[in-house]
């Protein structure tokens, strides 16, 4: 009899830990839970953590993750408005924010990730394919340091206008994207680009075009360079003409006015006796210039041999 | 934890002691029979012992628990975040209510993008090309190529934001590291990307600072380095030659100014010469003129003391001076006309005209 009551009420306590094992359940920080009841939604959805209970057996919780998901989207090829083709691979991060309608809907992440797939995808090259590839590229006006040449600069600044910018495209797409993504119950908290870049054919036509420019840039420094030399040495050929031309006329100053004190000298001196500098000077220059090749022709009639002929005349 | 064990060992050897005590081998003398009654009566009990004692001990060797320096413990009652736990021992409610996430806050993490050993570390959504030339190549605000790779390198500030906010955060921040970089990247010129690293590092570094804070994710960026960033191999040599271009240009210049720099300072010293030549010539022609006034006027004064035989002394004198030094001399009488034609002029200068075409003609 006693061991009847001893298994009895051993039945009981396990059948009470069974009961209460299936009535618990342990809501993790991450997670929220959907209870419900032959397939049906019941109550509210449980977005506290802790220990909650629910019917046994009757009732099923469905668990759901709260936090920050990441969506990663599949690259592809995307031309842009100025028919550049591109290769765009965007991410999002996204959350539930509506487990009931999540859990009618899509049931599952995989399934939720399939949607966001179908929705983003297209969102985004919609958006990146209405805009130049530019307006995908730059996220503000911001004045760059291209080393070009400054004749070419207003033409460069119009090319690079940013009307948008990633920033707002990004905003854009998450605006088209969300919309349709409420009925799922998620909300996406933002889409960004990830990787942008050229596909491979254009990359090698970007490559060209890149060679191009730097050899532009390079010939333009190099043209700098001799232009500047070409300066220095027009610097220098004046310098030369100013200083030599300088130099000329202050040396003929000094010489004329040397002249001119010395006119001065010889005309106070010799204004004394004009016809004796005459003279003096007249003797002077015959000592000059009479040399050995002179030949000489005197006439008895001349000063010096007036006595040759006799004394008497 | 080998002692409970032990413990648990020894527990049982005393229990089938007690057991092997009874046991049908055992000769049993006949008193001991209600002691062998007893015994059987005891044995049920003795199995809910035993099972009490294994939990008792499995709960109990859950409440404790060490932490290591580098570590916080995150611990959860029932799934909710209850607190957390600072390095050392620590005891909690027993396992299955409350649950300890080590976390390691002192470490800092490290991730790479676009360098070798990236694509050895990332298990990436394959793209259209290797992993680590994928996120290192980016387009600059240009429309140009560049190739930069980069660290971050974070910790976790925040455990419980770490541990509960965002699913996957190493995947998020790896998202967002890129994202960021490229926009950052994205809004400078090629050239700026190539020689302003440290500048494009800080910014990108704030933005995902930022980015990350908004997430929530409990990770705080210590450090964001650039590494070598270039343009992509095919173009290169064309920047080298740029560089080069730059250099050849600096070259020219200098070289111009070294022209500059030799002529002009010449010039400068050669006007200064001629200036000086000037001068002497002006002092050397003020001195003579002086020096010929001073000696006209001291032979004048004496000249006029005597005029006319001074005049003649001084014609004769010179003549005195001159005759010996002249060549042939004629002397003709005043009255002898046209004799002039006769004679053989300038035989000295004619005979030593034609020596001279003669040795010319050697």
């Amino acid at each position: 009899m006693n061991s009847i009551i001893k298994t009895l009420s051993l039945i009981v306590i396990a059948a009470g830990i069974i009961l209460v094992y299936s009535a618990a359940y342990i809501v993790d920080e991450t997670e929220q839970v959907l209870v419900t009841q032959f397939g049906r939604v019941v109550g509210k959805p449980v977005t506290t953590p802790g220990l909650k209970f629910k019917l046994p057996f009757f009732q099923v919780a469905n668990f759901f993750p709260k936090n920050l998901l990441t969506w990663d989207g599949d690259p592809g090829q995307v031309p842009t408005k100025d028919k550049t083709y591109i290769w765009v691979d965007a991410f999002a991060r996204w959350k539930i924010v509506d487990p009931i309608k999540y859990f009618q809907t899509v049931t599952n992440e995989l399934a939720a990730i399939e949607r966001l797939d179908d929705i983003i995808d297209p969102a985004m090259r919609n958006l990146v394919t209405s805009y130049p590839l530019v307006e995908s590229v730059r996220n503000t006006d911001r004045r760059m340091d291209t080393l070009e040449s400054v004749m070419d600069e207003n033409q460069k600044r119009v090319q690079y206008k940013v009307d948008l910018g990633r920033d707002e495209i990004t905003k854009r797409i998450l605006k088209q994207a969300s919309e349709k993504l409420t009925q799922f119950g998620v909300e996406l908290v933002d889409v960004k680009i990830k990787r942008i870049n050229y596909i491979e054919n254009v990359r090698e036509a970007v490559y060209n075009r890149m060679i191009a420019e730097r050899n532009q840039i390079a010939e333009k420094y190099r043209a700098e360079g001799m232009g500047e030399a070409s300066n220095i040495r027009g610097e220098k050929e004046k310098e030369l003409q100013v200083i030599k031309s300088q130099a000329y006329k202050d040396s003929q100053t000094v010489k004329g006015e040397a002249d001119a004190t010395a006119t001065k000298i010889y005309a106070d001196a010799y204004g004394a006796d004009p016809d004796f500098y005459a003279f003096i000077k007249t003797m002077e220059v015959y000592k000059e210039t009479m040399k050995k090749d002179s030949t000489l022709i005197l006439s008895t009639d001349s000063d010096f041999m007036k006595y040759f002929k006799g004394i008497e005349q | 934890m080998n002692w409970d064990w032990e413990k648990l060992r020894q527990n049982q050897q005393k229990f089938e002691n007690k057991r092997e005590g009874g046991g049908p081998n055992m000769p049993i003398p006949p008193q001991m029979d209600e002691l062998l009654k007893k015994f059987k009566d005891f044995k049920l009990p003795g199995i809910f012992l035993v099972v009490i004692v294994l939990l008792v001990l499995f709960f109990g060797s859950s409440t404790f628990f060490t932490i290591k320096t580098e570590e916080v413990g995150v611990i959860q009652r029932f799934g909710k975040y209850t607190r957390i736990v600072q390095p050392g021992l620590n005891f909690k409610l027993p396992s299955g209510i409350e649950k300890v996430t080590k976390v390691k806050v002192k470490r800092i993490y490290k991730e790479e993008f676009g360098l070798q050993s990236d694509s050895a570390t990332s298990n990436y959504r394959a793209a259209s090309e290797s992993s680590s030339q994928g996120s290192s190549l980016m387009l600059t605000g240009d429309l140009n190529v560049a190739v930069v790779p980069w660290i971050v390198q974070y910790k976790i500030s925040n455990p419980s934001d770490y541990l509960f906010k965002v699913k996957d955060v190493r995947a998020i921040l790896r998202d967002m590291s890129e994202a960021t970089m490229r926009t950052v990247v994205g809004d400078r010129s090629i050239n700026e990307v190539i020689s302003k690293r440290e500048e494009i590092a800080l910014a990108a570094q704030q933005m995902l600072q930022h980015e990350m804070d908004q997430a929530q994710s409990g990770i705080k960026i210590v450090n964001l380095e650039m590494k070598k960033t270039n343009v992509p191999g095919p173009v290169q040599s064309s920047f080298n030659e740029v560089n080069q271009a730059i250099q050849e240009k600096e070259q020219t210049i200098y070289k111009a100014r070294e022209e500059y720099n030799k002529a002009v300072p010449l010039a400068r010293g050669e006007a200064k010469r001629v200036i000086k030549d000037a001068e002497g010539y002006a002092i050397d022609r003020v001195n003579r003129a002086q020096g010929d006034a001073t000696k006209f006027l001291a032979v004048y004064k004496a000249y006029a003391l005597a005029k006319d035989v001074t005049k003649k002394r001084l014609y004769l004198e010179s003549m005195l001076e001159i005759f010996p030094n002249l060549g042939p001399k004629y002397i003709i009488d005043s009255e002898q006309k046209n004799l002039l034609p006769f004679l053989n002029m300038g035989t000295g200068s004619s005979s030593a005209l034609q020596n001279s075409f003669l040795k010319k003609s050697e």
